[in-house]
């Protein structure tokens, strides 16, 4: 059989089997109903829309779209309440916690998530993040560290690891001048007002499957009242690390993670469980 | 029966604020308006279950009442003038997003640091924008501690008919002086979810999005259309001033706030001296009463107005496109926490208006 008519072959068995694989038994994945239609606005391999996926699975998971106020960053995930089908407010560059601080106090029944960059988060954000950590709000704040402004178009991030290069490091980050990276889960993780911190990445299956347990404990957690979770997600920028998406997960394994290496940097007490 | 109280402003203020059914207060404290924050700590819990959360940062107190009034809830901060200068990003974002809120100022002496003596020089700041691109706030100008409580309730209604921040403007001095004031019922915290509001979405509806961010061209025009249209709204229907004995006056003093009383004793001064001076008062600074003004100045008796206050000559600049050339405005004005005296303004008067008065 020449390959054209095995091609036609397989195409009829496939319409005549159709009926038989399609059915509810065999579906192995559906999109969850909290994932938008809208095509994201993401680079490819870019980790933001596995980390979008990721926060809608769970909230479909726990049957919470309806309870779920979320606030989106400044930055490349502005626009991520086009993609999560929940209430969702946009907050100015690096308030984003203040935001959920405010919706949290007033509607303390609800889930309330932040989702914020680096640059977000970490820089011009430090002192609401810092504050709201420490007041121990029951928010979940996810963390997107890629280790530089994307939106804006790859500029230095307080993130961006030493000897890196950004359009505002362009002969590589110098500690000596421009300061070290600032690894601010291990920050957060000391305050009292924290709950539950973790390092993750969606760079592998395996990693993705880590984060999404994260982001499920962090949501479950919220209902005890005990504190913050904060979920730090290492992620990449392709664009502006100027490479391929295969090879920056590939650098992001062999750069990112040893300066910040996965695992849960803070888990609840046992006893207070 | 009538529950008269003796109180200082800012104590007042928050006691109305108790008693309009707020739901949450994110403040910060700065002198001369901290005691509405410690009176808030104090009262508002313990009372209605109200909110009163100490924000690290006037940044982090304005965008969590951007927050919490995303959710439709009666939601307010207070400062003064530098910690409503870090506010003005906050606020740029709520009058976009087209949020609810009230945003009290009690007025301190600048630039910088300055003073913590009362001034009007935040008046710019608070009607001309403040913040980033086109847009207005309310703005209410008390002159008693009768009016900081009257306006706390009558912020809240407008805020939420015209989805707009309001600004409560008032100087230092209505903030700590102490007046008999008369309050109005406990009103019950609102239960009402509005429709807009993000407080989780039901099966049955769209997802609630509050955002100012609008990234194509035409939809941002259309945005910024669509506000001018509710302010130019606003200006039918929300122009509040006291015109008093103006109508046939020799001369008109313009003022707003505590000023506006100083002025009322300048006139009954003047009386004395023959010379009939009214006060004309603007209750709302945005929208700005040009209309009555500018009918009061082409009275053929008017000599002319003295706009007093207290910065260098920030209304007077509204107070003269409403004149618009049809009699001489003057100015006097004081700063750095300076409070001009009733006998300071009559001096002022037959000083501009040498040789025009009997
Ligand atoms: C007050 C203010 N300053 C600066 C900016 C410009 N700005 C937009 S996004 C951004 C950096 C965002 O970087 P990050 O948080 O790391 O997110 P990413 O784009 O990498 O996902 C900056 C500086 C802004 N929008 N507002
Ligand atoms: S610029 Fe970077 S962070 Fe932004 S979408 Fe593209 S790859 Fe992702």
């Amino acid at each position: 059989m020449n390959e054209k008519t095995m091609l036609e072959e397989s195409t009829l068995d496939a319409a005549a089997n159709e009926e038989v694989i399609c059915c509810p038994e065999n579906v192995v994945y559906e999109k969850p109903d909290t994932l938008t239609d809208t095509p994201m606005h993401y680079c490819p391999g870019c980790g933001h829309g596995v980390a979008h996926k990721l926060i809608a699975e769970v909230i479909d998971e726990l049957g919470i779209q309806s309870q779920t106020v979320g606030v989106a960053p400044v930055g490349c995930a502005v626009f991520a309440y086009n993609y999560l089908n929940i209430d969702m407010q946009e907050a100015a560059h690096g308030r984003a916690s203040a935001v959920a601080t405010g919706i949290k106090r007033v509607l303390p029944e609800k889930f309330v998530f932040s989702y914020q960059g680096d640059g977000d988060l970490a820089a011009i954000g430090t002192a609401e993040t810092i504050h709201t950590c420490n007041r121990g709000e029951n928010i979940l704040i996810v963390f997107i560290n890629n280790g530089i402004y994307g939106m804006t178009g790859g500029q230095m991030a307080p993130t961006t690891l030493p000897g890196m290069k950004s359009t505002t490091s362009p002969y590589g980050r110098d500690v000596e001048t421009m300061g070290n990276p600032l690894k601010i889960t291990d920050i957060v993780a000391t305050l009292p007002g924290v709950y539950y911190a973790t390092r993750c990445a969606v760079n592998t299956p395996n990693n993705v499957r880590k984060a999404k347990k994260a982001i499920t404990k962090s949501f479950e957690y919220q209902k005890l009242n005990k504190g913050l979770c904060f979920v730090e997600i290492v992620s990449n920028c392709p664009s502006n690390w100027k490479m391929t998406p295969s090879q920056a997960n590939k650098w992001l394994e062999e750069n990112m993670l040893p300066y910040y290496p996965l695992g849960e940097l803070k888990v609840p007490n046992d006893k207070e469980k | 029966m009538k529950e008269l109280k003796l109180m200082k402003g800012n104590e007042a203020l928050a006691e109305a604020v108790i008693r309009s059914g707020c739901d949450a207060y994110f403040g910060y404290p700065i002198t001369p308006q901290s005691e509405v924050l410690e009176y808030l700590s104090a009262e508002a819990n313990k009372r209605t279950g109200m909110i009163v959360l100490q924000a690290e940062s006037e940044v982090a107190s304005i965008n969590m009442v951007y927050g919490a009034a995303g959710t439709g809830k009666l939601a307010m901060t207070s400062s003064s003038s530098p910690g409503i200068s870090l506010m003005q990003e906050g606020i740029s974002y709520i009058a976009c997003a087209e949020l609810p809120c009230l945003i009290v100022n009690v007025m301190r002496g600048g630039p910088g640091l300055g003073t913590i003596q009362p001034s009007q020089g935040d008046y710019f700041q608070a009607v001309k924008g403040g913040g980033h691109g086109d847009y207005k706030m309310i703005v209410l100008a008390p002159s008693t501690v009768q009016e900081m409580v009257d306006y706390v309730r009558l912020s809240f209604e407008l805020a939420f008919k015209w989805k707009n921040p309001v600004m409560l403007l008032a100087d230092g001095a209505l903030g700590q002086m102490m007046e008999k004031v008369e309050f109005f019922e406990q009103q019950p915290r609102k239960t009402k979810v509005e429709p807009w509001a993000t407080v989780g979405k039901p099966k049955d509806r769209e997802r609630n999005i509050i955002t100012s961010l609008h990234i194509q061209p035409d939809k941002m025009e259309e945005i910024n259309l669509h506000l001018q249209k509710k302010y130019k709204a606003i200006e039918e229907e929300e122009i509040r001033f006291e015109a008093i004995n103006c109508e046939d006056a020799d001369i008109i003093l313009t003022a707003f706030g505590l000023v506006a009383r100083i002025c009322q004793k300048a006139a009954q001064l003047a009386k004395e001296k023959g010379i009939k001076v009214g006060v004309f008062r603007p209750q709302t600074l945005f929208p700005f009463p040009y209309e009555a003004l500018s009918k009061l100045s082409s009275s053929p008796k008017l000599k002319g107005i003295l706009d007093v206050e207290m910065n260098a000559g920030q209304m007077v600049e509204d107070v003269r496109l409403a004149v618009n050339g049809k009699t001489r405005v003057e100015f006097h004005g004081r700063m750095g926490g300076v409070v001009p005296s009733p006998e300071e303004v009559l001096a002022k008067i037959e000083e501009k208006f040498v040789g025009e008065l009997v």
